[in-house]
C-alpha cells in the first residue's frame, strides 16, 4: 500500500485503475466524473503503452473500449448518468461477446438532463440492463473514497475473471468529496489472456469476438452459458458490510453514500436504546439476498433508504418475501437526505 | 501446367452468403489479396459492420470482431490503440457509416487514426431490404422513397469522401468504382496503397467503393453495373480527394 494520500474520490478512481493496469482511457467529459479524464491525460501519457482519447461520444467511448479490451489490454471508460444512457447499446454488445471491461458512473440526478447532484437512481438501469437482452452487470457501490479506489482495482480483476463488463456505481458527491486513501501496489501479473484475445493469427487459428448468433437455438445456447457464469458470480462475489446488526431488530439497508447517514442514524437510536443496525450491500448485483434472509427472523421491520423514489427497496421485498415489514425512505432529484429526517422516517415505525 | 490464379491465402473455402452480382465478394477478394501481397495477413483484425457483412468473419483467415451498427471506427481505435502493431480493416457500408456511424467515421479521420476504412457505397440499405440510405440518389425509388427521394423532405445524398477531405488529418482519401475492369483494378490499387500506408503507420485512410446491389436495385447484375457507371459515379465522382500527410507538429505557445 502507498502513503496516506489526500485526493478526491474521483482522482482515486483514477489513480486507482492505473495501478491495476489500465493503460488506455476513453472518455467524454461530464460533470461530476471530469476529474477522471482529466486524471488520466496527464497520467496516461507518461506510460509505456499507454493512452487517453477523449471519444467524440460516449456511444463512441465504450466502443472504443470494446476494441482495446479485445485485444487483450486493460482499459476502461467513465461517465455520468445520462453519459452511460448512451453507453448502454455498447454494454450489451460487451456483455454478450464476452469482453472485460470496467465502467465507472458517478451518478447525477435525473431522469433527462437533471442536474449534477448526486443520486442513486441509475439502479435499475446499471442493476436490472439498461442495454438490451439477457445479461447482467457486476455493479459495485463503494461509500468512501477508500473503498472508490478499492473497488475500482477489484473491478478490473473481476472483469478479467469472469470476461464481462464490471460498473462502479458513487454518487456525485462522492466522486467531489476529498478524503484520505491508500493505493494498491502496480499491479504486475494479469490473467492469461491468449484464448481468446485478438492478437493476429501468427501462432493460432482465426479468432472471432461477436454478438450475433442468428440461429435461435445456439443463441440461447450462449445465453444459458452466460448465466452459468452469472450463478457462479453469484456464489462467489456477493459484498456486503454490517455495522451493529447482532443484536438489531431494526435493519437499515442502504448503500454508497448515503449509507454513511444511515450509520450516524443508527448511533443516536442506539443512544436511546433502540437495536438499530446496517447491512450495506456494496455487490448491488450480486445482490445480497441471503445476508438480508438471514436477518428476517431477528428483524422487527427492514427499513431502505436510498436517493431515489425507491429502485433497490423492490430487491429488499424479493429477499425479504414478505416475512417481516419493508419500510422506504428515499429523497431524489438529487437532495441528500439529513440524519435527522432519515432518524425522524426510522422512528415513524417504531 | 502453371498455376496462373489462385484463391488468396485470406479467403477461406466457405461459399458466400451475397446475393448474385453483389460486390462485397469482389471487395473481400481484393482485401485477402492485397494482405497476402503485403504480408500483412498475420497482423491483421477485421471488423465486420451490421448491414450485409455482418457476417465477413465467415470468409477470412484473419482475426474478427464485429461490431455494433456505426462503431467500427471507434472499436477500431481502441483495437489500435491497444496494440498498434495490428493491421485494423474497418469494412462498413453507407448506411453504417454514413448514417449510424457519422460520429465515428467523423471523429477517427479528425484523429487521423491509423486504420483502414473500406467503405463500400451501394446507396441503399442492403440487410434489412432497400430502403432509403443517406446516399441514395435524388429521385432514387426505394422500399421507404417509394416515390423516389424527394430533396424538399429527404434532403440530398451525403458525400463522405468530400466531407472527410475537409479534416486535415486523414492521411488518404479515394472513391473507386467495381463497374469496369479499370475501375477494379484502380479498386485494387487503392485498397494496396491504404493497408501499405497503415502498415507504415502513416495514418488514416478511407477507400469509398461504389458498389453494386442488383437485389434492392431491381436490375440484372450487368444492369447494375451499367448504373453505377452511368448514373451513380455522376453523384459520386471517382477519384483521390487527399493524398497528403498531415502537419504533425505540435505547437504548445497558442
Amino acid at each position: 500500500m502507498s502513503e496516506k494520500v489526500l485526493m478526491k474520490g474521483n482522482e482515486a478512481v483514477a489513480e486507482s485503475a492505473i495501478r491495476a493496469g489500465c493503460k488506455l482511457y476513453f472518455g467524454y467529459p461530464i460533470t461530476p466524473q471530469s476529474e477522471i479524464p482529466e486524471y488520466m491525460s496527464r497520467k496516461l501519457p507518461q506510460i509505456p503503452g499507454g493512452a487517453y482519447i477523449q471519444a467524440e461520444t460516449e456511444v463512441s467511448a465504450i466502443n472504443m473500449v470494446y476494441g482495446a479490451t479485445s485485444a487483450g489490454a486493460r482499459a476502461m471508460t467513465t461517465s455520468s448518468s445520462p453519459g452511460i444512457s448512451l453507453m448502454m447499446e455498447g454494454i450489451s454488445y460487451i456483455a454478450c461477446a464476452e469482453v472485460p471491461c470496467v465502467i465507472v458512473n458517478v451518478m447525477r440526478g435525473g431522469p433527462g438532463l437533471g442536474n449534477i447532484s448526486p443520486e442513486q437512481a441509475d439502479y435499475f438501469q446499471v442493476v436490472k440492463g439498461g442495454g438490451h437482452g439477457n445479461y447482467r452487470l457486476v455493479v459495485l457501490a463503494p461509500s468512501s473514497v477508500q473503498e472508490m479506489a478499492d473497488l475500482t482495482y477489484d473491478a478490473f480483476d473481476i472483469a478479467d475473471k469472469y470476461r464481462m463488463p464490471v460498473m462502479l456505481v458513487a454518487e456525485g458527491n462522492l466522486g467531489q468529496m476529498m478524503e484520505p486513501v491508500k493505493f494498491k501496489e502496480l499491479k504486475t501479473e494479469f490473467t492469461d489472456k491468449s484464448e481468446w484475445a485478438l492478437t493476429g493469427t501468427r501462432n493460432h487459428e482465426p479468432k472471432i469476438i461477436t454478438s450475433i448468433l442468428l440461429d435461435p437455438e445456439t443463441m440461447e445456447k450462449h445465453i444459458h452459458k452466460l448465466y452459468e457464469k452469472y450463478a457462479l458470480i453469484e456464489e462467489n462475489e456477493v459484498r456486503f458490510e454490517e455495522y451493529l446488526t447482532d443484536d438489531a431488530e431494526i435493519i437499515i439497508i442502504a448503500y454508497g453514500l448515503i449509507s454513511r447517514v444511515a450509520r450516524s442514524v443508527v448511533d443516536k437510536l442506539r443512544d436511546e436504546g433502540i437495536r438499530a443496525g446496517i447491512l450495506r450491500p456494496i455487490s448491488l448485483w450480486p445482490f445480497p439476498n441471503e445476508a438480508i434472509k438471514s436477518k428476517i427472523e431477528q428483524a422487527e421491520f427492514f427499513f431502505v433508504c436510498e436517493m431515489s423514489m425507491g429502485q433497490m427497496v423492490e430487491d429488499v421485498r424479493l429477499a425479504v418475501n414478505g416475512a417481516k415489514p419493508v419500510h422506504f425512505f428515499g429523497r431524489c432529484g438529487g437532495v441528500v437526505p439529513t440524519p435527522v429526517e432519515m432518524f425522524d422516517n426510522v422512528k415513524k415505525y417504531l | 501446367m502453371e498455376k496462373i490464379f489462385k484463391k488468396p491465402k485470406g479467403l477461406n473455402d466457405k461459399t458466400m452468403h451475397y446475393c448474385p452480382g453483389c460486390g462485397h465478394g469482389i471487395v473481400h477478394k481484393m482485401i485477402a489479396q492485397t494482405l497476402e501481397e503485403l504480408d500483412l495477413l498475420e497482423r491483421t483484425i477485421f471488423i465486420s459492420p451490421v448491414g450485409c457483412a455482418v457476417f465477413a468473419y465467415w470468409y477470412f483467415n484473419t482475426d474478427h470482431i464485429q461490431a455494433a451498427h456505426g462503431r467500427a471506427p471507434a472499436v477500431a481505435t481502441g483495437l489500435k490503440r491497444a496494440n498498434p502493431e495490428l493491421i485494423i480493416v474497418s469494412y462498413q457500408g453507407d448506411g453504417d457509416l454514413a448514417s449510424a456511424g457519422t460520429a465515428e467515421i467523423v471523429h477517427a479521420a479528425a484523429r487521423g487514426e491509423n486504420i483502414s476504412v473500406i467503405f463500400i457505397n451501394n446507396a441503399v440499405y442492403g440487410m434489412t431490404g432497400g430502403q432509403m440510405a443517406p446516399t441514395t440518389l435524388v429521385g432514387q425509388k426505394t422500399s421507404t422513397s417509394p416515390f423516389g427521394r424527394d430533396p424538399n423532405f429527404a434532403g440530398h445524398p451525403l458525400k463522405v469522401c468530400e466531407m472527410l477531405a475537409t479534416t486535415k488529418a486523414p492521411r488518404y482519401i479515394e472513391r473507386t468504382s467495381l463497374d469496369s475492369v479499370a475501375n477494379l483494378n484502380k479498386t485494387k490499387k487503392a485498397i494496396k496503397k491504404s493497408f501499405d500506408l497503415q502498415a507504415r503507420g502513416e495514418g488514416f485512410s478511407l477507400v469509398e467503393i461504389l458498389s453494386p446491389c442488383p437485389t434492392n436495385w431491381g436490375m440484372s447484375p450487368p444492369e447494375a453495373m451499367d448504373w453505377i457507371a452511368e448514373t451513380l459515379s455522376k453523384e459520386y465522382p471517382l477519384g483521390v480527394f487527399r493524398d497528403e500527410r498531415a502537419d504533425t507538429e505540435v505547437r504548445n505557445d497558442s
